[in-house]
């Protein structure tokens, strides 16, 4: 029972506190938009680069044609604009201005707020990245291949890889409680999900040592595995086994970053508040 | 003009001093220096794994375009961009009195206040994959081809500089732009790639509202012996341009400014 009102309790605070971070985002209107100017432009680079390679090959790589690379790559925008978070680089500025110390007095577990700030932030621009992908789709004609299951199964798995992808940068932000040079730390994670995630390009394109690497860790889950769904690229068996290795690792990473947050709460201490 | 020199000097050795102090810096450096060029050579890599050309350009060639990418990237980091957001700070905070009642040209001494020497490595790195890229491709480039590159890189910089201080001089009348040198860092990742592999209107912007193709398709392309005499005179122009542009925008910039304590 206590549970339940707990639950109950948290869906008002998620209520408020979305309903407050939204006002908030609102207010940096413009700030946002230029922000999302670096998120059209990455994927649109990754793009143009392997339309040229495939230009350059007479037309297609692996039986890719430059609408297949759109098609991935305006896919490869909406899933990584909706995963993706910063937990990581403000950590170290929201621990040493003592508002983690405020925070921790509150009865509800600091990552709720940053949970519905990124939720915020994604509701807003996603009034400007769905306009950005009509654009995009007139201007490079991707090749869809939509199936109604695999646009079906796209949501939970969309889910479940902002899960895991938001719980591995919370838990990699926790960094910041034993070193003050944490974005050399974020760098060398960035580094790595770029290549791992199918970010830079379709991973099948790799070399086979690396296919095999990326089906180990957990980035391709994070991007790569919807996007393959969504394309319609995946088996449902295989969207089925996806899913549950998606599962798996955000258990293993929730464990973990349990585990971490408590040693490092121990070793914090703050002045004031 | 030897005043001058003697005032930069004194400018830059205060600065190099300034950040002696935050060895610690070098090493953040170094790391996202080495991580960067891992991202660049693996994304060649797995291209070249599927093509031997990219828009007419080789692996190799390319390869000394990511080198001159990270050349023209280390300048930047070490005196423009350090300058300019010093700049910044201080026609928000209205500290920029302190300067202008100076009795030497403002538009100078805004330029070398500061200077940030750890991101050298940029510099240094860039320099080491060019000779990689170009021992590895076998032919050196001839004299001409040389010269015309060291010409273009510092035409290119000359570019850059005015386009940075044309971004920094908005802030006289809107304080807050800080979100318009964000813009200018995403554009300018694009420039890690030939421009030509872009779409015209892309080609456009990269090429006049943010110079990156001036900045670093020209010069490779002059290293490899693929400029025409016309784009040559293209950037020396553009180069006048930006330059006498940035200058006149700056005037009425300063003009423009209220100050603190007045």
């Amino acid at each position: 029972m206590t549970a339940l009102r707990s639950l109950g309790s948290l869906g008002d605070y998620y209520r408020v506190k979305l309903k407050t971070d939204l006002a908030i985002e609102m207010q940096y209107r413009g700030a946002m938009l230029i922000w999302l100017i670096g998120a059209v432009l990455e994927p649109l680079v990754f793009l143009a680069v392997w339309s040229a390679a495939a230009a350059a090959q007479g037309g297609a790589i692996d039986g890719l044609t430059s609408h297949d690379f759109a098609a991935y790559f305006i896919a490869s925008l909406v899933v990584n604009q909706l995963t993706f978070s910063w937990v990581m680089w403000e950590f170290e500025h929201y621990i040493r201005e003592g508002e983690l110390a405020a925070d921790l007095l509150r009865p509800i577990h600091p990552i709720h707020q940053d949970i519905c700030e990124n939720w915020a932030h994604k509701l807003l621009t996603m009034t400007v990245v769905i306009p950005a992908v009509i654009l995009l789709s007139l201007v490079f004609e991707p090749a869809w291949h939509f199936e109604a299951w695999s646009l079906l199964a796209f949501l939970p798995a969309l889910l479940f890889a902002f899960a895991l992808r938001f719980l591995f940068d919370w838990t990699l932000a926790l960094i910041a409680f034993w070193t003050t040079r944490t974005a050399s730390a974020n760098q060398l994670a960035q580094t790595v999900f770029l290549f791992f995630s199918g970010r830079l390009a379709p991973l099948s394109l790799f070399p086979p040592v690396l296919v095999t690497i990326s089906f180990i860790l957990p980035f391709r889950w994070m991007l790569a595995f919807p996007i393959e769904l969504i394309l319609g690229q995946l088996t449902p068996a295989q969207a089925l086994w996806g899913m549950a290795i998606q599962l798996g690792w955000i258990a293993a990473i929730l464990l973990l970053m349990r585990f971490v947050w408590r040693v490092a709460i121990r070793r914090f201490s703050a002045v004031g508040g | 003009m030897r005043d001058r020199i003697a005032l930069v000097g004194t400018y830059m050795r205060l600065a190099v001093l300034n950040e002696l102090q935050y060895r610690a810096n070098f090493w953040g450096s170094l790391l996202e220096g080495f991580l960067g060029l891992a991202v660049a050579l693996g994304s060649l890599a797995v291209i070249f794994g599927h093509t031997d050309n990219l828009a007419g350009w080789s692996a190799m060639e390319l390869l000394a375009l990511v080198g001159i990418y990270y050349i023209m990237s280390g300048y930047i980091q070490t005196f423009v961009q350090p300058s300019m957001e010093r700049l910044l700070r201080d026609v928000h905070k209205g500290t920029l009195d302190f300067t202008l009642t100076k009795p030497e040209d403002a538009q100078l001494l805004v330029s070398v206040r500061a200077f940030a020497v750890w991101n050298l490595i940029y510099v240094l790195l860039g320099i080491a994959v060019v000779v990689f890229a170009l021992a590895r491709a076998g032919d050196a480039p001839s004299t001409g081809q040389i010269v015309a590159f060291v010409v273009t890189l510092l035409l290119g910089g000359v570019i850059v500089y005015s386009f940075w201080l044309m971004l920094a001089t908005i802030a006289f009348w809107y304080i807050k732009i800080e979100n318009i040198l964000v813009i200018f860092q995403s554009m300018y990742e694009a420039g890690r790639w030939p421009v030509g592999i872009y779409p015209p209107v892309l080609r456009l912007m990269l090429t006049f509202l943010v110079p990156v193709a001036f900045a670093v398709t020209v010069p490779a392309s002059a290293l490899v012996g693929r400029v025409s005499g016309a784009a040559l005179a293209g950037t020396l122009l553009a180069a006048l341009g930006f330059f006498v542009a940035a200058r006149l925008f700056w005037r009425r910039g300063v003009r423009a400014y209220a100050g603190a304590s007045a």
